[in-house]
């Protein structure tokens, strides 16, 4: 029992050592340095040493000592094993070490013999490692997208893995995709197309959906069960069973091509989400404020707009977020209700862009920038309302 | 007193829900039907334009009469199939002009000439010519004369409103399209695509559920994927994933993991060697299902770990007395309590995953292997141009919804009851 587990923390250790290590140097061979080998048996050897020889100190030396020890020892073989990396190449792995001796330091021969303490090694450094990982393969392409736009079609022909942004040069230089889709592809205008769609949903969806979540919370009339099941039934219906439909439509009315219709299809999209969410919340608003407002003789118009709009100001500017999203990052009905790029929203116009197979893909990735930022820096800002409404189910997708 | 009060409230309930129920009425209820009604006919594209009489103004001087000029109107049906009954058209000429010989379909009314040119033909057209005479001596201005724009008016059948109906879809459906190929693609696509963002999901939740630093941001950033906007993800994929300039595919090649660059996203079949054995693997399918877990995942972690942070800590309390393990304390205490949870969200990740059009159509726009019902609704409407097509694999979509709905309310009504 008592081998079994030391040995399953050596190699389990190790390989956390090694993936660490490997993802530091993919990122470094994305900043142009030549590297051709994980070295993986050197590695995982060297880890299996350090581990082992941790176990065998326990806690005879200071932890900080023996982490610098630890790294100071692996930096030097690593680098000698590799030769000639730059300098920040060696200190990230010797941070990376510093973090790994921390890890490791807490177990020692005790703590190995406990019951289950194999299980525990595994899961306890499945978790560092899904970590690591989950962070790496959720970030990467957010990474990449950023470092594309910052790089020119002619470098990346000469190194496609040279991502690395020279901030020594002149700042048109660097920010020359962001120019060239603003001035050239007219993106401005984009964006202002796309904010204008998506804060006009906004508007108009919760001057629909608040009364209507009001009745449904708070009235009583004939059908406001079958009202309720409706709301999410038609909510998983999807778009694109919508589409063909509302294009021939559009199309007939000279609705297409236009701003104003797109906008119309959005509010009736979002419509349902807003109105569960909003009643939801409505609910929960104490019934005695009504009743002395009732009291003061204030009808239902004054009851919405004095009582229940201040009191509900959480909940509303959750579900503006929401649909100011929805809107934003819709993609569907802008492919299908525009084709002129005079009215293109912002996804639209990105679409439009990589049809041509000759647009440059740093301009690709800028635009991918514009569109994602707004919406990651809403998320991120106001996540404490946003992630409850998540769970309600409030993007649908 | 209080029966009138319910009257009242009634009327007010109805008031207030009635801007909502009206639009979502228009907007999602009625295409829905529209499709059922679409789905029976022989539509095209082009035939949803509806046929409109048109004139271009053409005004030329003629060379030996300085005091006449003559206008073609080149008149035509913009329509290519449909005809236009009862023409009527309209121009005012200048004042002190005088058609000279006008046509007999036309005649002058105060300084107009109204016409009824009768029933147009699809494809019609005429060069429709009218000479005016100049008698004030002035100079004349063809631009002036150019600037007035004729007004042409007509009646027109719609091909969307006749009550011709055939079934001709319907089988082409069922028939003529590899109907059972789309139907596995996207079976395929569905249950892979949510399996994997659940197991993912469970994965996540059950390390952000424990204690360590920086675990707020972590949860943050395990939702941008399904927080970013679609296109922009799709395409930064689709260049990590290029097997020629992409990243991934380089990376690969320069670590020598691969010998030769894969192309995920365009490669149908990939054959791997399994102990002798060929394995086929739907390579472009599997990217793309590899992309929508990366992407949806985030959803059930969410309401996973919700579910999570509900159970009681004395459940596992109680469980480290009794000597269990980790692995025996996720399967007897973890997985049973997050059992409703993920039924649920089975379900609901099934149904839009069924429903997934944009993820599909960036990344590979349905080619590969790739082309499931949704895509194949676009394809049918506006690649191949046939939107009756499109409105009848839409109805099939609806109906299998339909289904899974319906197993959806039934699993949380039982739910419900057991609560």
């Amino acid at each position: 029992m008592k081998i079994k587990s030391q040995i399953l923390y050596c190699l389990i250790s190790s390989i956390f050592l090694f993936s660490l290590v490997s993802i530091w140097k993919v990122l470094s061979t994305l900043q142009g340095i030549d590297l051709q080998n994980f070295n993986f048996a050197i590695i995982l050897t060297l880890g299996i040493g350090i581990s082992l020889i941790n176990l065998i100190i326990g806690d005879k030396i200071h932890k900080a000592i023996k982490s610098i020890i630890f790294a100071i020892l692996f930096t030097f073989v690593d680098g000698y094993l590799l030769q000639l990396m730059p300098i920040w190449y060696n200190i990230g792995i010797f941070g990376i070490l510093i973090f790994y001796s921390f890890k490791i330091d807490k177990y020692n021969q005790k703590n190995l013999k406990l019951d289950h303490s194999s299980q525990t090694v595994v899961f306890e450094f499945l978790t560092l490692f899904g970590i690591v990982l989950f962070s790496f393969v959720i970030l990467f392409p957010f990474y990449m997208m950023i470092v594309t736009s910052f790089k020119t079609q002619a470098a990346l022909l000469i190194n496609p893995l040279d991502f690395s942004i020279n901030f020594a040069q002149d700042i048109k230089e660097l920010f020359k995709s962001y120019f060239v889709i603003f001035d050239t592809y007219k993106f401005g205008r984009y964006i202002l197309i796309s904010t204008f769609v998506s804060v006009g949903t906004v508007i108009v969806t919760l001057i629909f959906a608040i009364p209507a979540a009001y009745a449904v919370a708070r009235l009583n009339f004939f059908g406001k069960n079958f009202l309720s099941t409706s709301i999410l039934i038609i909510y998983m219906f999807p778009a694109i069973v919508l589409v063909i439909p509302l294009y021939t439509v559009f199309s007939q009315l000279g609705l297409r091509n236009n701003v104003g219709g797109l906008l119309i299809v959005y509010t009736a999209t979002t419509l349902p989400v807003a109105i569960y969410m909003l009643q939801g919340y409505f609910k929960s608003i104490p019934k005695e404020l009504e009743e002395a407002a009732i009291m003061d003789k204030l009808n239902w118009f004054g009851i919405i707009i004095k009582i229940i709009l201040p009191l509900s100001i959480p909940a509303i500017s959750s579900v503006a977020l929401y649909v100011f999203m929805i809107a934003w990052n819709e993609f569907l009905f802008s492919l299908m209700f525009l084709d002129n790029p005079n009215s293109f929203t912002l996804s639209r116009a990105i679409q439009y862009l990589s049809g041509d197979a000759e647009t440059p893909r740093q301009y690709l990735m800028a635009g991918s920038v514009v569109v994602t930022i707004p919406v990651l820096f809403i998320f991120v800002y106001f996540e404490k309302y946003l992630v409850s409404g998540l769970t309600a189910g409030s993007v649908k997708g | 007193m209080s029966d009138k009060l319910s009257k009242i409230e009634k009327r007010t309930a109805y008031i207030l829900l009635l801007p909502a129920v009206f639009l979502v009425f228009s907007i999602i209820l009625f295409p829905i039907f529209a499709n059922v009604w679409i789905s029976f006919k022989e539509v095209g594209l082009k035939d949803i334009r509806i046929p409109e009489p048109r004139a271009k103004k053409i005004v030329k001087s003629l060379k030996d009469r300085p005091d006449e000029i003559k206008i073609i109107y080149k008149l035509r049906n913009s329509s290519l199939i449909l005809d236009i009954r009862d023409v009527k058209f309209q121009d005012k000429i200048p004042k002190d002009f005088e058609p000279l010989n006008l046509d007999e379909r036309c005649q002058l009314k105060s300084n107009t000439i109204y016409c009824n040119f009768g029933n147009w033909k699809a494809k019609y057209k005429e060069n429709f010519q009218i000479i005016l005479v100049n008698n004030s001596g002035k100079k004349i201005d063809k631009k002036e004369i150019k600037s007035i724009k004729p007004k042409l008016s007509g009646k027109s059948d719609n091909i969307l409103l006749n009550t011709n109906f055939t079934l001709k879809n319907f089988k082409k459906v069922f028939f003529q399209n590899e109907f059972f190929d789309l139907l596995s693609t996207t079976f395929y696509y569905t249950f892979f695509g949510t399996v994997g963002s659940i197991v993912f999901g469970i994965l996540a939740a059950q390390l952000v559920n424990q204690k360590f630093f920086g675990r707020t941001f972590m949860r943050s950033i395990l939702l941008f994927p399904y927080v970013g906007p679609v296109v922009a993800l799709a395409y930064t994929w689709e260049l990590l994933l290029d097997p020629y300039s992409g990243t991934l595919n380089n990376l690969l090649l320069n670590f020598q993991v691969i010998q030769e660059p894969l192309n995920l996203l365009g490669q149908q079949y990939l054959t791997i060697n399994f102990f002798g054995f060929d394995l086929k693997l739907r390579l472009a399918l599997t990217t793309v299902i590899i992309f929508e877990i990366w992407r949806y995942f985030p959803l059930a972690f969410l309401f996973i770990l919700a579910r999570l942070q509900a159970v009681p800590k004395e459940l596992y309390e109680a469980a480290d007395v009794d000597g269990a393990g980790p692995i025996q304390k996720f399967i007897s205490i973890t997985l049973p309590q997050i059992m409703a949870v993920i039924s649920i969200l089975f379900m609901i990740r099934f149904i839009w995953n069924f429903n997934k059009f944009e993820d599909i159509f960036l990344l590979t726009g349905g080619a590969s292997g790739t082309r499931t019902l949704p895509i194949n609704v676009y394809e049918q409407g506006f690649t191949i141009s046939d939107i009756g097509m499109g409105s009848a694999v839409s109805i099939v979509i609806v109906l299998l919804l339909l289904i899974f709905m319906f197993i959806y309310f039934r699993l949380l009504g039982r739910r419900a009851d057991e609560n």
